[in-house]
């Protein structure tokens, strides 16, 4: 079996962060007293999260197009490890200090400076080019809500739009393609789309 | 006369009342997921490759976006949020 274009990669990548946001969004709407009704429901999220870290080595090492996006996804591999083993030991109850919560705001930075610093081509040079501006501001900008929710546990605004990152990371995930024109724009430079 | 019984009687019926809602919003997350995900087929039927394949690898018939979207909403409809209404109802 040959190795599966970038797109598909993406798109899987786009699933699990789908799960995710729906797991993050089902919390926030019923509350953390009912999600932890069950004892493996709040190791949910965390070890989905560790999960996506842990399968973006294979995307390191086998997606290596230039050291620039090499470094990204592994930069994006410690991150996303991190986050999820910090929010795995404090829903088992391993780490108690507040300042555990901060590991997730640091790695939406961290993921959203390696988007930004990797994509070298204009916001609309085509699309994947945008969707790397985009995913990178969005989680700079959206980094706010996972700050929020390390200083505000409860608050169900912070809750809610920690979810819903996620779900608009699966939207731009899906909506991405190894080459394909942006609102109309595609550079000449580009190359030409595929089906 | 004391005021307290019909307090706490209106007290009840709104936490009743926020349970219902609550209930009906995570039994509504997976449905309106795989929605979307039929919707998209829809729009974009040259999306889903396995209804009009011409000659692709694997991973072109392996990953579908739309029916992944939609296997998405049915996985957590049946496994996370199904639980999670009823330890909602037990309240």
């Amino acid at each position: 079996m040959h190795q599966p274009p970038a797109e598909h990669v993406h798109w899987l990548f786009a699933t699990g962060f789908l799960l995710l946001g729906l797991f993050l969004l089902a919390e926030a709407v019923v509350g953390p007293e009912v999600w932890r009704r069950r004892p493996w429901r709040p190791y949910l999220w965390p070890s989905f999260a560790f999960g996506l870290g842990v399968l973006m080595w294979p995307v390191m090492v086998f997606f290596t197009s230039s050291t620039v996006h090499m470094l990204a996804h592994g930069a994006w591999a410690q991150v996303m490890m991190l986050a999820g083993a910090s929010e795995l030991a404090l829903a088992r109850g391993r780490v108690t200090h507040w300042a555990w919560r901060l590991c997730t705001p640091f790695a939406f930075i961290v993921s959203g400076g390696a988007f930004l610093l990797h994509e070298q081509n204009q916001w609309f040079f085509q699309r994947s080019s945008f969707l790397h501006h985009f995913l990178g501001w969005l989680l700079l900008l959206g980094a706010v809500f996972p700050l929020a929710r390390a200083l505000r546990p409860r608050w169900v605004v912070a809750n809610a739009g920690f979810a819903l990152v996620f779900l608009v990371i699966a939207v731009a995930l899906f909506s991405d393609r190894d080459l394909a024109p942006i609102f109309g724009h595609l550079s000449p430079l580009a190359g030409t789309p595929h089906r | 006369m004391s005021s307290q019984p019909i307090i706490e009687r209106l007290e009840e019926r709104v936490a009743a009342r926020d349970l219902t809602w609550r209930s009906l919003g995570v039994s509504l997350i997976g449905p309106l997921t795989a929605l979307a995900g039929v919707t998209w087929a829809i729009v974009q039927p040259y999306r889903v490759t396995l209804l009009h394949p011409r000659g692709e690898g694997f991973w072109w018939l392996f990953v579908e976006p739309p029916l992944l979207v939609i296997l998405a909403g049915v996985a957590f409809h049946l496994l996370v949020a199904r639980p999670l209404v009823e330890d909602l109802e037990k309240d």
